[in-house]
């Protein structure tokens, strides 16, 4: 067991914090003033292998084990927490086919995702159902060797830039949510297919986050991802593990407001003196780096129990999310304090990263819903679930 | 058709330099990087590998062992394999035995252009381009924008006060290119992991055919005096003013040192 980091490592974040310093960073205030999907981004991503690090060489991608996953999130998100959104997405929306997607599926689509030129989004909550993933209502009817999909979703992450979607709707609405969902791939050209509208956001604002809406939608049935009734199944395993790159996110957030506060204190004078050298404002800092660092580790131990594919890694990533996502809201809050009223105008970047933490600590399972997951693994660890 | 890109590791910009005893840059815990300049050279090279115009590049640094790291980069930069001239008799080694050592490793790995960037970043010497070209007697194109290679010539587009010349010789030759042949690259991932098993070659002097009495202790010349640059006075900051208070204490400024 070792707790250090390997040279590729530490190799891989050097590599993604130059580009991003030097490309992805000068670029966020405008990402987020503008509102605007970064495309050059999503480019330069594509161009530098990053947005093929979950895939299999086989398929083109580079197979990076899950700390290295989070690594590069993590420091895309220091830069710009739109732009992390990119390969976080990317990965979410393949999940459900890289846990339980045929290999003619893996073989048609994931050549295409490895290399970026295709983005790929997950579209499971509706208006109605978010942390209740259970009551979703969109209908899949079948229809020969046909589905027949009808219904709408919401908050859809990259809704309406994806080239593909894996989609959960009911295939056997009186079996209810648990039982009746299956999980289907869904090209965003296929006829009866909108995404009408994107919502106006706090915070990672170049991230098109849409309404999607599926009249007639027809699909063959060799688009149905494992088998039919397993949709809530593959969506919670799928949860299980993106979350991670929640939790990395928020890292990298924390640790780019972190790094913005520490500039401006030693830069900054009042009184005749830096202002990183009153003490008050070295604990702040102090606490900020201590906690940052702490979910961080906390990060990394979660992504070693994904790719040990241990039983209990809900309990771990969850945890992961949970102290990340508040730690990034925390760490962003007492930068912008720290920056006093610069902090508070868009001329420097905290107050941004304070709106695009916030976002940390509702998606991917809401920190209540983390909870509800670390308790239930909790209880069933100490043999005091209740029963049924 | 093949380049070799002489390319040199040094300490990171900005980074703070120390000298040791004998008046040698302290290269202990500074970090390192590729001579940005170099970098140039390396992108025009992938570039002409790129499309079509040669068919193998390699890399030839001197330096102390450390130094494979920097080739390491280059090579995940793109280009097909490396060699590092390394020995404990280089040590301190000066412009005329750096020339000295890349001619003979160049004899040895013949390519039809050996290229470099037009200076480095610690020295600042701009000497080695020259002397290599004249220690292995072939043509030099110095200070290009631009290299082209094909039809047994190299050119080079090197920029002019009135406009530019494009300036050709017959190959092999020895060519130094300037920041303006664009930007450099990034290393994609792929090619970082596929330059983990590129060929990296490390030579001795005596792969070389040379003795270290050849390079005459490794400098003719000797560095009398080296201090680190002193440092500049803090930075007079004018805020928390109006834009008209503000320009008019920027003009005192100005005038008070009759600039304006």
């Amino acid at each position: 067991m070792t707790y250090l980091p390997t040279a590729e490592h530490d190799e891989l974040r050097a590599v993604v914090r130059e580009l991003a310093d030097e490309r992805i960073g000068p670029r966020a205030a405008a990402i987020d003033e503008t509102s605007e999907f970064p495309h050059d981004l999503r480019e330069l991503l594509a161009r530098q292998d990053l947005l093929g690090t979950c895939f299999g060489e086989e398929h083109g991608g580079t197979a990076l084990d899950t700390i290295a996953q989070s690594i590069l999130v993590e420091e895309l998100a220091r830069a710009d927490a739109t732009t992390s959104l990119i390969p976080i997405v990317q990965k979410l929306g393949a999940l459900p086919i890289i846990l339980a997607g045929s290999d003619e599926q893996k073989d048609r689509y994931f050549p295409r995702l490895a290399s970026g030129e295709w983005l790929i989004a997950f579209a499971l909550t509706e208006a109605a159902a978010g942390s209740d993933v259970a009551s979703n209502r969109m209908r899949a009817t079948r229809d020969g060797d046909e589905y027949v999909l009808n219904g709408s979703k919401r908050f859809i992450t990259h809704g309406s830039v994806a080239d593909v979607l894996t989609v959960f709707a009911l295939t056997d609405p009186a079996a209810g949510g648990r039982k009746g969902m299956s999980a289907f791939i869904v090209e965003t050209d296929t006829p009866g297919f909108a995404a009408p509208r994107v919502e106006h956001k706090m915070g990672i604002r170049g991230s098109p986050t849409a309404e999607l809406t599926f009249d007639d939608v027809r699909l063959p049935s060799a688009n149905v991802v494992g088998a039919e009734g397993e949709g809530f199944k593959i969506a919670m395993e799928t949860l299980d593990r993106s979350r991670l790159s929640i939790a990395a996110q928020a890292v990298g957030i924390a640790q780019g407001a972190l790094d913005a506060a520490v500039a401006y204190a030693a830069d900054r004078q009042q009184f005749g003196e830096r202002v990183v050298d009153f003490q008050g404002i070295q604990w702040m800092l102090a606490d900020m780096a201590s906690q940052t660092e702490a979910a961080r580790q906390l990060t990394y131990a979660a992504a070693a129990r994904v790719d040990a594919d241990a039983p209990d890694l809900p309990y771990w990533t969850s945890s992961a999310k949970l102290v990340a996502g508040d730690t990034a809201m925390r760490v962003t809050t007492d930068a912008v304090q720290i920056l006093g009223g610069y902090g508070y105008i868009t001329e420097y970047p905290v107050e941004r990263m304070m709106r695009d933490a916030k976002i940390t600590q509702l998606y991917e399972g809401t920190q209540q819903i983390q909870r509800l997951i670390v308790a239930r693994q909790l209880l069933q660890r100490a043999g005091v679930a209740r029963q049924g | 058709m093949k380049i070799v890109v002489c390319i040199k590791q040094v300490p990171a910009t900005g980074a703070d330099k120390r000298y040791t005893d004998d008046l040698r840059l302290d290269r202990n815990g500074v970090e390192a990087i590729i001579n940005p300049l170099d970098e140039y050279a390396i992108e025009q090279a992938l570039r002409l590998l790129d499309d079509g115009s040669v068919e193998s590049v390699t890399y030839l640094s001197m330096g102390p062992e450390q130094a494979a790291e920097a080739l390491r980069r280059a090579l995940a930069m793109g280009g097909d394999e490396a060699v590092l001239v390394t020995d404990s008799a280089l040590a301190g080694a000066d412009e005329w035995a750096t020339a000295r050592v890349l001619a003979a490793a160049l004899d040895k790995l013949a390519p039809d252009v050996a290229l470099t960037g037009m200076a480095s970043d610690d020295a600042r010497g701009s000497l080695v381009p020259g002397a290599v070209a004249a220690m292995r007697n072939v043509p030099l194109l110095s200070y290009g924008s631009e290299l082209k290679v094909a039809d047994g010539e190299a050119r080079v587009r090197r920029l002019s006060a009135t406009g530019f010349d494009w300036i050709a010789a017959p190959l092999p030759v020895v060519a130094s290119v300037t920041d303006q042949v664009g930007e450099p690259r990034y290393a994609s991932l792929k090619g970082i992991m596929a330059a983990k098993r590129k060929p990296l070659e490390t030579w001795s002097l005596a792969d070389l055919g040379l003795a270290g009495e050849d390079l005459a202790g490794g400098a003719l010349t000797h560095v009398t005096d080296a201090r680190a640059q002193e440092a500049k006075p803090p930075t007079e900051r004018i805020e928390n003013l109006s834009a008209v208070e503000a320009a008019a204490k920027i003009a005192d400024w100005l005038a008070a040192r009759k600039l304006i």
